[in-house]
C-alpha cells in the first residue's frame, strides 16, 4: 500500500528521470543481463550490448511505461492493459523475471547508482512497493 | 561449493575496500526495516522501531548493522570458506533467533543497494553481478544449517 506522500515521491522521481529514460532503462536491463544471464534468452533477436541502439530504445520504452504507470497508480490495470497482453500472449516472458531479484531489483540498483544519497531509504521503500505492484499487474493476464 | 575466479575476488575486494562498515551497516539495516516492515518482528528487544524516524535513529539497530557488516568482512577475507565462516551464525539464526531465511536475501539486496548509492557509476553491471554472486554465497551459507 502506498501512502499519498509515497505516490507523490514516485511521480517526482520518474518525472525527473524522463530526460535520461534511455540511460536508466538500458542500465537496468544491462544489470539484469549481467546478474541473471538466463534473462538474455528473451532478447536473442536483438543486439543487447552496452549502449546498443536496441538496448537504449528498449530501456527508454520500459522507463516511459513505468513513468506513465506512476501518474495514477490506482489505475495500473487500465494503463498497463496493452502491455499485459503483449507480455502474456506474444512475448510470453516468465513473469518471475519481472520481480524482486530480477528486473525490479536491477531497476532499484540503477536508480541507486544514478541518484546516490538522494535514493533515500524512504524513496527506496516506496519504489520497491511501486515496482512490485507494477510487476504484479503486468503478470495478471498470464493465467 | 561456489568458486570465484581471481578477477571476481579482486572485484569483491575492491568493493569492500570502499565500504565504511560503520556507515553502510546501519544504513542497510535501516533500509531493511523501512522497506520490509515485517522484519521488525526480529528486533523486539531493540525498543521503538514503529516509525521511519524511530528506525532511522535507533542506536541498537545501528550497532547491529555494524556487527552484521563486520561479519561480511570475514567472508571477504576467506572467500573459499564462506560456508564454514557462517555455520555457527546460521545455527544461531535458526535455533535461537528463528529468522525466516528469506530475510537474508532481503538484507543482501539492501546491502547491495546501499553500496550502489555510495559507489554510483563505479558499481557497474559487471561489478554488481560479481558482488551479488558473493552475497548469494553468503546467503546460502547463512541458510545452510537450517533444519
Amino acid at each position: 500500500m502506498l501512502s499519498k506522500k509515497e505516490k507523490e515521491l514516485i511521480i517526482e522521481i520518474w518525472e525527473k528521470l524522463t530526460p535520461v529514460a534511455a540511460d536508466i532503462g538500458s542500465d537496468a536491463l544491462l544489470r539484469m543481463f549481467a546478474s541473471y544471464p538466463g534473462t538474455k534468452t528473451y532478447f536473442s533477436h536483438l543486439d543487447i550490448s552496452a549502449r546498443s541502439r536496441h538496448l537504449l530504445f528498449h530501456g527508454k520504452k520500459i522507463v516511459q511505461a513505468i513513468t506513465e504507470g506512476a501518474k495514477d497508480i490506482s489505475q495500473l490495470t487500465v494503463t498497463l492493459a496493452p502491455l499485459q497482453t503483449l507480455h502474456a500472449y506474444q512475448l510470453r516472458i516468465d513473469p518471475t523475471n519481472f520481480k524482486v531479484q530480477l528486473f525490479s531489483h536491477c531497476m532499484l540498483v540503477a536508480l541507486a547508482c544514478h541518484m546516490g544519497d538522494d535514493f533515500t531509504a524512504v524513496a527506496h521503500a516506496a519504489m520497491d512497493k511501486f515496482l512490485s505492484a507494477f510487476a504484479a499487474v503486468l503478470a495478471e493476464k498470464y493465467r | 561449493m561456489v568458486k570465484f575466479t581471481e578477477q571476481e575476488r579482486d572485484v569483491v575486494r575492491a568493493v569492500w575496500e570502499k565500504v565504511d562498515v560503520d556507515e553502510i551497516g546501519p544504513e542497510a539495516l535501516i533500509r531493511v526495516l523501512i522497506t520490509y516492515p515485517w522484519t521488525e518482528r526480529y528486533f523486539g528487544k531493540f525498543g521503538d522501531l514503529f516509525s521511519i524516524s524511530a528506525v532511522s535513529t535507533n542506536a541498537k539497530l545501528a550497532e547491529h548493522g555494524k556487527v552484521v557488516l563486520r561479519s561480511l568482512g570475514r567472508a571477504v577475507e576467506d572467500m573459499d570458506n564462506i560456508k564454514k565462516t557462517y555455520a555457527e551464525l546460521s545455527r544461531l539464526h535458526c535455533e535461537k533467533i528463528h529468522v525466516d531465511p528469506d530475510n537474508f536475501r532481503l538484507l543482501a539486496d539492501c546491502i547491495t543497494i546501499t553500496i550502489a548509492c555510495k559507489l554510483k557509476s563505479t558499481f557497474n553491471s559487471n561489478v554488481q553481478a560479481t558482488w551479488q554472486k558473493f552475497l548469494t554465497a553468503v546467503v546460502e551459507a547463512m541458510t545452510s544449517q537450517y533444519n
